[in-house]
């Protein structure tokens, strides 16, 4: 199982991944508490998904933006949205992230999944990512550093929307 | 010159202990060589023929004297005691060791200096005119800008790991000299009628496999959108450039596949949520980064010289040195010299440690103890006394940096090419010396008079070889090493991309091949028409004859 790291610390994953190539029947027919579904199998499904007895989440691949895809309702439900990185330099969900914190005030969720590197974490955090799925032999005390590397940024961001050029004392 | 304060000397100093870290786990094979790769990157260190290779960021080429002594230093101590200035205004050394880069970061770090995403897939170095800021017909000094823009594009979190590298220049002078055009977003400060200050934005202009001249997405952005504005730019690029096709990765292509409409409403849809927001730039910030850069303490001075005008009747190296390279200044009294870095049988745009040293104490004594490196390759000192002209004259050929060639035949642009690069098809510095040695007599190089001959060792094009007046691109013909010709190109405000002349040519074929191109020009040029209002006139045809025709 793939660790999970939120608020800046390791926690119990209990959100079960289905991979893209899943079956649907298969998927309805899981015995999970917690189901990050790809987004166009939760678009088919959504009703069958609602009945099942478990927290729907849902995860979008890197040529998906859920700021476009997803309705406003359908943003304002959905306790996680995970965006995939199927290759570590694939930063276009770095974006996707900012986009539905910025433009669409989700509150949930963002949980970066696929190839994350820990030193990729603070950048994600900057961006609005809130958790983030890591592989199962990675020593959490390296990862858990990767949130310190910087105590500053210039930019205006998602965590910082304030730049610093608005809060430099000179 | 800009100097960092408190929170930049911590972001630098964090990003130096980061980067020890990582070479640390790397080495230490906690990170994979595809997993340190895009980290490396982003430190400027690439993994070359023969060595690692560093690149230090010279942001928009302006660096102190302090600054170039330490450069020297580094080389010496870690290196091989030279380095190479490239086309970003950068510094590269070539033979650093892995395991002694955070070391070299960390001494960089004391003089504020780094390598960050001086490489990789993100934003780089921000390039501008070197006469910025000294140019009687300046419009705004770009300098402000360029830092404006280093600090929101270092570490920006969304943009670090982008389909492909990004660059960015700005001009704010009446000549370009920092080949805005051709860069993926080009900014030439202007201002309305009005009277306010902005920008024209130029978008997916770029070298490279695919050479483009930017088109304008934005005719005049005022000064406070520019940051808000360009993260809208790099939303678009970010998420739909092309990330299968490392040939077709670059901003360019998709600003052609979506037509330059098409991304401006993107790019506006996007700017809608961010315009006038916190990132938009305030009155306080921009009289911040401009008060460090105000006009140095000029003296009063008169524009001529008495003593200066008599050498240069009596020495005919330096009258030659002064035509070539000292510009006018807006300063009177005060002029613009430029070092060429392009001695023939010295790889163009390489400095020895020595040099090095030489001109820090140059810049100490008669600049304001600062110095710009050129997108050709060069040194300029932006501040010299008229009547310390000759003085400075006479230093430089003690150290061989007094070659006048500034804008001649022999000024060429170089990549590093094989010699150094591992992605080179082949050599460019033994060209630019076969060049430089056919034409070598100043008389001959003056009569040809201003153009411009760029060289790259592959598609690449860091040598610039589309923007040339002539250019040259080293292909590889079955194994061998061959030579591309191109005639036309062109960098300045009205930038055209070059012509192919036709097949291309072995090494040894190079020098004549030139000297044919250039006897055209001499037989059919028309009053004091340049290289390339000939080429323009007369189209590349007369030329492709020459040197095509077959011998009887
Ligand atoms: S143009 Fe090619 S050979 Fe020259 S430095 Fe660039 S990548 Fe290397």
């Amino acid at each position: 199982m793939p660790k999970l790291i939120k608020d800046a610390q390791f926690v119990e994953n209990d959100w079960q991944l289905v991979s893209a190539e899943a079956e649907p029947d298969e998927v309805l027919s899981l015995k999970a508490s917690h189901l990050l579904v790809p987004f166009t199998l939760w678009q088919d499904h959504k009703a069958e998904l609602a009945k099942l007895d478990a927290e729907i989440g849902v995860w979008f691949a890197s040529e998906q933006n859920p700021a476009e895809l997803l309705t406003e309702e359908e943003i304002g439900q959905l306790p996680v949205i995970a965006l995939d990185f199927p290759l570590f330099k694939d930063g276009r969900a770095f974006t996707y992230a900012a986009l539905l914190r910025e433009q669409k005030s989700y509150s949930g969720d963002i949980r970066a999944v696929g190839e994350v590197l820990r030193d990729q974490l603070s950048y994600m955090l900057s961006c609005g990512f809130s958790s983030f799925q890591v592989a199962d032999d990675v020593d959490e005390e390296t990862y858990l550093n990767g949130f310190h590397d910087f105590s500053e940024n210039y930019q205006a961001t998602v965590i910082k929307p304030t730049p610093l050029f608005r809060r430099r004392q000179v | 010159m800009y100097t960092y304060d408190k929170y930049d000397h911590q972001m630098l100093e964090e990003r130096v202990a980061q980067f020890r870290d990582q070479t640390r786990r790397f080495l230490d094979g906690k990170l994979t060589e595809q997993q340190f790769l895009p980290l490396r990157l982003q430190n400027g260190l690439y993994v070359q023929r023969l060595a690692p290779m560093l690149r230090i960021a010279v942001p928009y080429g302006l660096i102190s004297s302090k600054q170039m002594r330490k450069l020297a230093s580094i080389t010496r101590d870690y290196d091989k005691g030279y380095a190479h200035l490239s086309t970003r205004q950068n510094v590269q050394i070539n033979w650093p060791k892995l395991e002694q880069v955070p070391d070299i970061l960390a001494e960089l770090a004391e003089v504020s200096m780094h390598a960050i995403q001086t490489s990789g897939n993100c934003i780089r170095n921000t390039t501008t005119d070197q006469f910025a800021g000294v140019s009687p017909n300046e419009i705004e000094d770009s300098r402000p800008w360029c830092e404006i823009i280093r600090q929101w594009s270092t570490f920006h979190p969304e943009f670090a790991y982008l389909p492909r590298k990004f660059k960015i220049a700005v001009c704010g002078t009446e000549v370009d000299q920092a080949a805005t055009q051709v860069h993926d977003i080009g900014l030439y400060i202007k201002k309305n009628d009005q009277g306010e200050l902005g920008f024209q934005v130029l978008v997916g202009g770029g070298l490279g496999r695919t050479p483009l001249i930017g088109q304008v997405i934005c005719e005049f952005l005022p000064w406070r959108h520019l940051l808000t504005y360009l993260d809208a730019i790099m939303r678009v690029y970010n998420m739909e450039g092309r990330r299968d096709n490392i040939f077709k990765a670059r901003i360019k292509i998709l600003v052609k596949a979506l037509g330059i409409d098409t991304y401006r409403e993107k790019v506006e849809a996007l700017w809608q949520h961010t315009r006038d927001g916190e990132g938009t730039l305030t009155e306080e910030e921009v009289a911040r980064c401009k008060a460090y850069f105000t006009p140095p303490a000029y003296a009063d001075l008169p524009d001529e010289d008495e003593a200066v005008d008599t050498a240069l009747q009596q020495d005919l190296l330096f009258q030659h040195w002064v035509q070539r390279n000292v510009a006018k200044h807006k300063q009177p009294g005060y002029r613009i010299v430029t070092l060429s870095l392009k001695e023939t049988g010295v790889a163009p745009g390489d400095l020895t440690d020595r040099q090095m040293e030489f001109v820090a104490d140059l810049a100490d004594r008669y600049s304001f103890s600062e110095m710009r490196i050129t997108h050709e390759q060069n040194l300029t000192l932006a501040d010299v006394r008229l009547k310390d002209l000759y003085e400075v004259y006479k230093a430089c050929k003690t150290e061989n940096l007094a070659t006048a060639n500034l804008g001649l035949l022999n000024d060429i642009i170089s990549c590093p090419g094989g010699d150094y690069c591992s992605l080179a098809n082949a050599k460019s510095i033994p060209i630019a010396e076969s060049i430089q040695r056919r034409f070598d007599d100043f008389d001959r190089l003056t009569e040809i008079g201003d153009i411009s001959l760029n060289i790259s060792g592959c598609m690449n094009a860091c040598g610039h070889h589309h923007v040339g007046n002539i250019g040259i691109l080293g292909v590889d013909k079955k194994g061998e090493e061959f030579y591309q010709v191109s005639l036309g190109g062109d960098q300045g405000r009205e930038a055209k991309l070059a012509k192919v002349l036709g097949p291309s040519f072995a090494q040894v074929e190079i020098p004549d091949v030139v000297e044919k191109i250039v006897s055209v020009y001499l037989e059919q040029r028309q009053k004091d028409e340049k290289f390339i209002d000939t080429y323009q006139r007369l189209g590349i045809e007369p030329f492709k004859e020459r040197v095509y025709a077959k011998a009887d």
